[in-house]
Order: structure tokens, then sequence, then C-alpha cells
């Protein structure tokens, strides 16, 4: 290997570092300032404090969990079948998988509001459960490309079709098949999916302000109109958020499957060899 | 354990027909191959007597029952696959368990039945490691381990050495017909390599596109193959072309010489040319007083194999190897030298079709 000392690429990784760092420090330097003279963590007291602050970011929080949930129910047993029993359709379900990052959300809100809307069949924008519905359903759908991703790749890593065969061939049921064989081999696949729908979902803003819910997403926008400390105490604090989820999703991804959270001492583990 | 019953299965995938009127009976305990090139529909057999595919016509029996038209996992059959199969997320233990914890068993009998299989496959002491840390032979065993720890009727093995490197290949497919012997256990092997299947089967189907072209031990597959096909596809063959003289005796020649064929060129007229076979062991190097015929060949090759020598040389007009033991006191022939070849006609294979 050539370990020579290259100064192009040290001076582009130090840009690309620079690049990211410097508006991160001078937000997070601002945010610092609110108490005129010296440095203090003013800012973050009255956002953590403000009740508005604590609404929105719950109702954020179970909706993005909301969306988590319905999205692996709908996109696990999707991936699972195409893989088994229609790979023809592979390239039509990706492609399917993907129109979320071409179409944006403002379209995807304005076909919800003509088809749920007050005059039609099923008027769910009139209810407060409606609407809410509509917003976890726009979040499983801008999360897709992302959950599809995870659990397919998941599902590339190991032999979908010859595991159920096996599970099938020593009697286990389908349900008991997917359960005990399928699901625990994409743990890791779920989560990242799951961390990733997380993150698009908490800061959403065009769903969430059209549809009209008191989510995050338009009360970072709201507040950064009114204050000027806050909404850079809040965007620390949601990077942060960011960083600790990929941190928990890393180790979840590099995790090896004899290893348990908690170390059980398995008695023979480890000291025989061939 | 089991008796295994095809009657005149066939398979099509869509307009494809992949399986045609396929017929099987097989004793308890019998180890049977089925053997042919890629694509003959092997997979496809083994696969519709395990329930994975579902035959387009045709019935299939265990012991008697019915059983086209049951799920996999109410057949009682245990399966093993080419590689890559054992459950990633359960240990070696946990793996064998499996099928067990499924039917019921209890735990501490479960535990004794897990043991009992890690031994006769020799791997007593891996049940905590995790798939992953197994070399390839190693894991192939435990698939084997699980697949017969709930004491399936029928044993169903699909390629299960060709992922593995030749000399384990050779090992396992040793040790796997010991297992099979030990427990008795009616067992179908799928392979493309005939001389796995020569060495380890009871019988052998030797199929061909779809078609079950020839059914029996290795030694009449070997000795006796029916088709063109089975002769060409199982071990070595020299043909030759020869003129019938007589076929009721069934005396012709080959390059004028006088044979006499045991295999009676049925419905053939005297002055008809016809193919026959002779293995490379069939042809004798030198003169033989045992052998009918003695005809002049040049030497092309020589492949030293060890206790074998095999030559390649033309002789009446064709290249042919032949096979002569290695003896220290003789060297054998030189590359274009020319020598004396003996043959018979009882030991010839008439080719039809
Ligand atoms: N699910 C399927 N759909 C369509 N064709 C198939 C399917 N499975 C197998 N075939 C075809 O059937 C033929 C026999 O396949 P297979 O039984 O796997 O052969 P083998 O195991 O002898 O190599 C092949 O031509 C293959 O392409
Ligand atoms: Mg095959």
């Amino acid at each position: 290997m050539n370990r020579k000392f290259r100064p192009g690429a040290v001076i582009i990784v130090t840009l690309a570092c620079l690049y990211f760092l410097v508006p991160l420090y001078a937000t997070f330097q601002f945010s610092l300032q609110m108490r005129r003279g010296e440095l203090s963590f003013d800012a973050y007291r009255s956002v953590l404090s403000s009740d508005v602050f604590l609404r929105a970011f719950t109702y954020s929080v179970v909706a993005s969990i909301a969306a988590i949930i319905v999205g692996v129910l709908l996109i696990a047993p999707t991936a699972y079948w195409v893989r088994l029993r229609l790979p023809k359709l592979r390239p039509l379900v990706e492609f399917l998988s993907f129109l979320p990052l071409i179409i944006p959300a403002v379209v995807l809100v304005f076909g919800q509001i003509r088809l749920f809307g007050s005059s039609s069949i099923l008027p769910l924008t009139t209810t407060e459960i409606g609407t809410n519905t509509l917003v976890v359903a726009g979040y499983v759908v801008i999360s897709l490309p992302y959950m599809y991703r995870a659990i397919d790749n998941g599902m590339a890593a190991i032999d979908i079709s010859t595991l159920t065969e096996a599970a099938e061939s020593l009697g286990a049921s389908r349900l008991r098949t997917i359960a005990t064989v399928i699901l625990p081999n994409l743990r890791s696949a779920i989560v990242s999916g799951a961390f990733l729908t997380f993150s698009i979902s908490l800061g959403e803003f065009v769903i969430a302000s059209l549809l009209n819910r008191p989510a995050f997403g338009p009360y970072l926008v709201q507040l950064g109109e009114d204050r000027a400390y806050e909404p850079a105490a809040l965007a620390i604090l949601s990077f942060a958020l960011t960083w600790v989820l990929m941190g928990v999703m890393q180790a979840f991804a590099l995790r090896k499957p004899n290893q348990r959270w908690l170390r059980r001492r398995t008695s023979a583990a480890g000291k025989s060899s061939t | 354990m089991s008796q295994l019953t095809l009657r005149s299965v066939f398979k099509s995938f869509g307009a494809t027909a992949v399986v045609r009127d396929f017929k099987l009976t097989m004793r308890d305990g019998e180890f049977l191959s089925l053997l042919g090139p890629s694509g003959c529909g092997k997979t496809t057999v083994l696969r519709m007597v395990a329930g994975f595919e579902s035959p387009s016509a045709g019935q299939i029996e265990i012991d008697g029952r019915d059983v086209t038209h049951l799920r996999p996992a109410q057949r009682n059959i245990g399966m093993m696959f080419q590689a890559y199969a054992l459950f990633p997320n359960m240990t070696v233990g946990e793996n064998v368990a499996f099928g067990l914890k499924v039917k019921g068993v209890g735990r501490d009998e479960r535990e004794a039945r897990v043991a009992d299989m890690l031994r006769l496959i020799g791997l007593p002491d891996l049940g905590a490691r995790y798939p992953f840390q197994l070399s390839g032979g190693q894991q192939q065993r435990v698939a084997l381990a699980r697949a017969l720890a709930p004491q399936p009727k029928v044993l169903l093995l699909d390629e299960p050495l060709s992922a593995l490197d030749a000399k384990v290949r050779v090992s396992l497919r040793t040790e796997i017909r010991q297992i099979q012997q030990e427990m008795g256990i009616t067992t179908i092997f799928v392979t493309h390599d005939q001389e796995e299947a020569m060495s380890i089967s009871d019988r052998i189907v030797v199929m061909n596109g779809g078609v079950a072209d020839q059914i029996g031990t290795p030694f009449e597959i070997y000795n006796r193959p029916t088709t063109r096909f089975v002769a060409n596809f199982v071990g070595t063959l020299n043909t030759f072309e020869v003129k019938v003289v007589d076929p009721a005796l069934g005396r012709v020649t080959l390059a004028d010489q006088p044979l006499t064929l045991s295999d009676r060129p049925l419905g053939a007229r005297a002055g008809d040319t016809l193919s026959i076979a002779l293995r490379p062991e069939a042809l004798r190097l030198g003169r033989s007083d045992a052998h009918e015929t003695t005809l002049p060949a040049r030497i092309d090759d020589v492949h030293f194999m060890g206790s074998v020598i095999r030559l390649r040389a033309m002789m009446a007009g064709v290249p042919v190897s032949l096979d002569t033991f290695n003896r220290p006191d003789v060297p054998p022939p030189v590359p274009g030298s020319m020598v004396e070849v003996s043959l018979s006609g009882h030991e010839a294979i008439v080719l039809n079709g």
C-alpha cells in the first residue's frame, strides 16, 4: 500500500470538513449568545421549556413512529413476496419505490386533499384523526425509497428463498418462517430503515404545514420567523439527535449475529476449534 | 424408512415441458442419484418430491400415501441445498434443533437429539458456533444434521457438494453415504457428476431433457447403457461403425475383422452398418488369446494416472481411449509407436438411437 503523504488529498479533505463544520460551528456559537456579553445555554433552556415546542415535538415523534410501523408492515412483506414469488416484478417495484424522490411532496399533499377533501366520498380532512392519518400516510410515502432500499438490501444479503424453503422443509409454517427466520435476519436493515424514516419525518415541513398539523417542521419555520437565538439552538439539537440516531444505526448494522446486547455467556462458545 | 413412488409425473413451466413421464419406485433405505447435465430437470423432480413445485400431471406417494397436493411442511421430508441454507441468526445447535422445535419435541429430548446429530456429523463441540464461523464443508454437515434431526421419511439432496473444493467433496460424499446407511433413510441425491453418482448410489437415474433415460445400478448403467446418451454421459466410450454379417448370430465385422456381439442387433439386416461402443478397459493392449480379434493401432498420447495408464490411439480409423494397468517392470508404449489391441464382441454395447 502506498501511504505517502499527499498534500492535494489533505487539502481537499480539509476543505470538505470546513464546508460542513464552519456553518455548524457558527450556528452553535450564535446559539450561545442569547445573554448579552457572555456565552450561555439560555436559548436551549428557552426552547426546551416551551410548551409549544414540546407539543410539536411530541406530535412529530408519534407521527414518525406511526409511519415507521406502517412502513415496515407494508414494505417488508411486499419486498419479501416480490423476491420470493415475483422476481420479475422487482425492477418495477424498485422504480415505484423511487417515485417519491421524483414527485415533490406538494403534489402528494394536493393529491391527498383532492381525494380526501371535505367534498369527497371519504372526507378525511374534516376530522383531526383523519388528517393525522393523512400525515402519517404522507410520511410513509416520502420515506418509502429509503425504507424499501434498506429492507431490500437486507434481503439481498441473505438467500431469502433458500432460507424459506429450508424452514418449510423442516415443517415450519409460513408465519413461523417469517417470524423466526426472515425477520431476525432483517433486523438491522429494518432498524436502518426506521431511523431514516424517523429523521425524514421528524423535520418534515410541507405535508404537515399544508395539512395544517402542529408538527415540528412548521414549528421550526415559525420560530425562525419570530426569534433569533432559539432557531439556532433547535438546529443544533436536531443535528445532535440525527447524529445519535446515525450512531445507533451503525451499531446495529455492524453487529454480528453472535453479539447480544446483554452478553449472555454460552457455555461452549468459542472453546472448541476444528 | 420409507418407500417413495412417482407415477408418470410431468412438469411444464408455461409451454416448456421440463419433466416428462417420470416414473420411479424407491425401496426403503435406498440411495438413488438423479444424474444428468445441467438443465435436464433434476432439481425440478426433487422440488416436486419436496413440494416446492407441483406436478402438471401424475402422483407422488410416500409410504403409499398420496402427497401430491400436500405442502412441503406436511410431507415430512429433509432437504439439503447447494449452499447458504443455514439460518444465519441461529447457532449450529439452534439450526439442528429447528425442525424438532417446530414438531414440538420437548427441550430435554431436543438437546439430546442435537448432541447425537452433532456427534454423527463429527462436530460435537461446535454447537455454539454461528454458521459464518464454519468452513463450507462444516456448514454442509450441519445442514445434513439439521435435515436428519426430525427423522424425515425421505432425504433430498440437491447438489450439496458442488460448492465445495474437490478434496472435501470426495470425503464428504463418503460420509453422507455412511450416515445414510447408518440411519437407513430413503435418499435422493441430485448431481451432474457421474463419478460422484457412481461411487455412492444404490441406483442411478440418468436424465436427459426431462426424461429418465435409464434407471439401474451403477454397474448396469456403466456396463449396459441402453441409450447412446447414457453411454456417452457415463464414463468414456469408444464408438465404432461395424458391418452386419449375420444379425441372428450377432456376427459383424470391424475393419474387416470378425466380431460376435452377445448384444444381438435386433432388426438389423446383413449389410447394414451399426454403431457399437467399447469402454476403455475393454480394449486390451497387446495380443491376447482370451479376445476374439486383434487390430493394429498407433499411440498418440500416454496419460499416466497412477495404477492405471490411459492411452489415446488411432484404431480402425477412429480415435480411441484404452486403459492398461501400470506394471513397474513394463514401461508403457511411447507416442507414435505401433501396437496391437485386442477386443471381443461380447464386451461391446450396441447403440440404438
Ligand atoms: N421456475 C421456473 N420457471 C421456468 N423455467 C424453469 C423454472 N425452474 C426450472 N426451469 C427450467 O427447467 C429446466 C430444468 O431445470 P432444473 O430442474 O433446475 O435442471 P437441473 O437441476 O437438472 O439443472 C431448465 O431449462 C430451467 O430453465
Ligand atoms: Mg439443479
